[in-house]
């Protein structure tokens, strides 16, 4: 494969997992979680590099998820102290995001951990990390461990479908037909915290904000199903990585940040053109929107 | 016949710095319509909750069909206010109504076409089977009400808590939750219901539960439901009605 | 080590992000009873293109233009926010994380040709967004008194209007108090706040230092003057102890340490707080749980029906 196939697979990839768990996270009316835990991640990564003094996906990914579910729990922590729910977030994050930038610049010192590279990422580089793997041959590290991140997203959104529905829609109702709500809401946390972790070194952590938060809430407003939305949004993901790559490729920038400008353009278009809960529908059929009557 | 579905013995819940509920002691007969009937801040939906675990419990103790909570829950059904989910969410009446089915689906398994046909079933109860397949959020509030319903009754539980089940729906909507509810306890199940207007409380319950913080009287309507426990219950926040209002009921200036 | 906190630059260092931190304690307070925690995030990321922008087009890195281009970005941010959540079916947070994301994304793509285009003069660029208070002059540190002062005056002088703006907004235009122009003097002290800060402690940082005192300034008190007097008190003592923690070690940055003092002191809000503290609400639920223990079933029933 070229190099420029390599780049647009691995952002599809992001694309796609990104978009099958923002479509929940939407539900759930918890955006900014993305957000918290995509800042909190470097908190893990960087401890795990301290740790073990390598960089190493491996220890990332364990390091990443543990700091995400460190978020959400104290998150959820202060918000059962009733502390309003994005103070909660607020602190949380920049206090953890806090401690990992201070922990870079007195004991990590390392050129492979940097503040700025992690928040805008360099998808670039990613074709020239190469693994071997049997069957696949040769393919770059980065894409093969956003591959697995997917098949593990796409198992758990599929197998506890109506589980995540439930639990996002009446969490009342879950808890009184016994779903165990408060482990379901860290299990999906932690699928947060994976994607994130691997998305995070290929187009960082305010891409990821972009890819999980915008195709999703696009998706949202063209459909009135769970289902079609979830299809929808990875498919606006993928969509918003090829053309990203395109904007970037024709005025010579960066990379992620035009696939997170791109992701708006996806918005935009839902934003305005939407047959249902578009902008421009609205005032077209302003009576269609009503209730019906009985 | 009477067997005892429900005991509460000196339950008591608090807001932090305020004891909302305190020294409630009731035991609920099977077969029982009762409404719950008490001044705003009564602690009305704090007292469902607290007996079905959604808030915690200060103290007492709380039995299901001489059981605890947790082996009696697939007999209870709970309806919540209608506020407390959004009803943007993306699916369709037919689908809310399954969700009342997925406790007993069980892991891993997607809801059957018996499923469907259940929840199809309960939805045509509740009047509402044209409904079946549209978005929830181009419902008016009484066919949302009729779909909470409807997925209460897929539950076939013994015994339903409902909160404010009539509050802000129509006319027709609340003859048909009544009819159900009178169904429900034709057949033996027991309902407790968070019911707001006091002139229909004789209408539409057999037993009253009077709540000021604490349980002022509970019993048969006929015996309960008088102009001085009333009075006790609401204290001085009453205006009666006069002679207009031949049943003496007092109407409520909030 | 020593010489390096008495040196002048470092003393006008201090006095700025202590003011720093007691405009954002200030309107942060304002921020929280509107239930906008995570706006100061969004708006201080969306500053990003408009940093890029008026740096691109007037060429320098004066801290004044930079500002005036950070704070339109940023409003144009906070109106799409408006925009979205007004006239779709998506919520608030949601449309916060997308224009917080795709902004910031518009803003990368300006740095990387600006960077490109204007060689060798960027570095001070990225210095401003991620914030390094050392590397102020004393002309930035003059706006940003200015500005600071500005937000905190305009504050305390509306502040009878503030409470019934955030209190009882209905109520208020009824008295002929206009709710519009309210929020429009709201969401620009708010941008004022933000980016003025973002050169001293960085994008993110600063969204802390607008959440996190305030919310502290809530365990102490029930009284809104209050809370404001202490949130802006916390976010002084975080801005100068911050400060001058990382004067200790070269190169240390300033925002994160900020954010950590700020952040202790939220933590010991949240355990010794007199208000809804951790061991006073566990002191008050022994207490309810005593009391009725030691009440005989029924006593109490008595006096709530007289």
């Amino acid at each position: 494969m070229t190099y420029t196939a390599w780049i647009i697979l691995t952002a599809a990839l992001v694309g796609l997992s990104c978009g099958l768990i923002g479509v929940f996270l939407i539900l759930r009316k918890t955006a900014m979680m993305a957000d918290a835990i995509s800042h909190t991640v470097l908190l893990g990564i960087v401890i795990a590099f301290i740790i073990t003094r390598e960089v190493s996906g491996m220890y990332m990914v364990i390091g990443g998820i543990l700091a995400g579910l460190l978020t959400a729990y104290l998150v959820q922590w202060l918000h059962s102290l009733e502390v309003q729910h994005d103070a909660s977030m607020g602190i949380v994050f920049t206090t953890l995001f806090a401690i990992g930038v201070i922990l870079i610049a007195t004991s990590a010192g390392n050129a492979h951990l940097d503040v700025q590279h992690a928040l805008m990422g360099e998808i670039t580089f990613i074709p020239f990390q190469t693994i071997s793997l049997p069957l696949l041959g040769d393919i770059p590290q980065a894409t093969a461990m956003l591959g697995i991140v997917f098949l593990v997203v796409l198992f758990f959104i599929i197998a506890f479908y109506k589980e995540w529905k439930i639990t996002s829609f009446d969490p009342a109702l879950a808890a009184s037909v016994g779903i165990p709500v408060l482990l379901m809401h860290y299990l999906f946390m932690s699928l947060v915290s994976v994607t994130t972790v691997a998305s995070f070194d290929a187009v960082g952590a305010i891409m990821v904000v972009a890819m999980l938060i915008t195709p999703a809430a696009s998706a949202y407003l063209w459909s009135d199903r769970v289902s079609v939305m979830l299809v929808l949004s990875s498919l606006f993901g993928v969509v918003s990585a090829v053309v990203g790559y395109l904007i970037a490729a024709w005025i010579d920038t960066s990379i992620s940040g035009s696939m997170a400008f791109a992701t708006g353009l996806v918005f935009l278009i839902s934003f305005l053109f939407s047959p249902t809960h578009g902008w421009i529908a609205k005032y077209v059929r302003p009576k269609q929107r009503g209730y019906v009557k009985e | 016949m009477t067997e005892q579905v429900l005991t509460v013995e000196n339950l008591a819940a608090a807001y932090r710095k305020n004891t909302v509920l305190h020294d409630i002691h009731f035991t609920v007969n099977a077969g029982s319509l009762t409404g719950i009937v008490g001044p705003n801040g009564a602690g009305k939906s704090t007292l469902i909750k607290t007996i079905l675990g959604l808030h915690p419990a200060l103290s007492g103790k709380v039995s299901f069909f001489q059981s605890t909570y947790e082996k009696a829950k697939r007999k209870i059904g709970y309806v919540p206010q209608r506020g407390s989910v959004d009803w943007d969410f993306p699916t369709t009446a037919l689908d809310v109504v399954t969700m009342g089915l997925y406790g007993q689906i069980g892991w891993f398994k997607w809801p059957s076409r018996f499923h469907k046909a259940k929840a199809y079933e309960s939805l045509e109860k509740m009047g509402m089977a044209d409904y079946a397949n549209r978005q929830i959020s181009q419902l008016s509030g009484g066919q949302q009400q009729r779909v909470f319903l409807a997925r209460a009754l897929v539950q076939n539980a013994e015994i339903y808590f409902m909160d404010e089940p009539l509050a802000g729906v129509d006319a027709a909507t609340e003859r048909a939750i009544m009819a159900i509810l009178k169904e429900l306890k034709a057949a033996g199940k027991t309902v407790m219901v968070v019911h707001h207007d006091l002139q229909t409380v004789r209408d539409y319950f057999d037993h009253v539960l009077l709540l000021n913080r604490t349980v002022i009287q509970y019993g048969k309507t006929d015996h309960v439901f008088t102009k001085e426990n009333i009075a006790r219950t609401y204290g001085g926040n009453m205006r009666w009605m006069g002679v207009e209002n031949q049943d003496g009921l007092p109407s409520i200036q909030q | 080590m020593g010489s390096l906190l008495f040196s002048s630059n470092t003393q006008w260092v201090l006095l700025s992000t202590t003011i720093l931190g007691i405009a954002a304690g200030t309107i942060g307070s304002i921020a929280y009873w509107k239930r906008q925690n995570l706006m100061s995030d969004a708006l201080s990321h969306a500053a990003l293109p408009g940093v890029v922008v008026a740096f691109l087009l007037l060429g320098e890195k004066k801290l004044f233009v930079l500002i005036i281009g950070a704070a339109i970005s940023a409003l144009i941010g906070a109106l799409f926010i408006q925009v979205i959540h007004a006239s779709s079916r998506i919520s608030e947070d949601a449309a916060m994380g997308m224009i917080l994301s795709i902004f910031y994304g518009l803003g990368v793509m300006l740095l990387t040709i600006s960077n490109r285009i204007v060689s060798g003069n960027q570095s001070g660029l990225d210095k401003f967004i991620y914030g390094q208070a050392a590397a102020m002059v004393k002309t930035d540190v003059f706006t940003m008194l200015f500005l600071a002062l500005l937000v905190i005056l305009i504050v305390f002088l509306l502040f009878k209007e503030w409470k019934i703006y955030l209190f009882d907004p209905v109520f208020a235009k009824g008295i002929g108090l206009s709710i519009k122009g309210m929020n429009i003097i709201y969401t620009a002290l708010l941008v004022t706040t933000i980016v003025i800060g973002i050169q001293a402690v960085g994008v993110i940082m600063m969204a802390a230092l607008l959440i996190t005192p305030a919310v502290s300034a809530r365990y102490w008190t029930q009284s809104f003057k209050m809370m404001l007097l202490l949130a802006t008190f916390f976010g002084g003592i975080s801005g100068s102890a911050g400060t001058f923690i990382s004067a200790y070690g070269s190169g240390w940055p300033t925002g994160p340490f900020i954010v950590v003092v700020a952040s202790s002191i939220f933590i010991f809000s949240l355990f010794f707080g007199k208000e809804k503290g951790i061991l006073v609400r566990h002191m008050q639920f022994r207490m309810h749980q005593k009391k009725i223990a030691l009440q005989p079933p029924g006593s109490r029933q008595r006096e709530w029906n007289k």
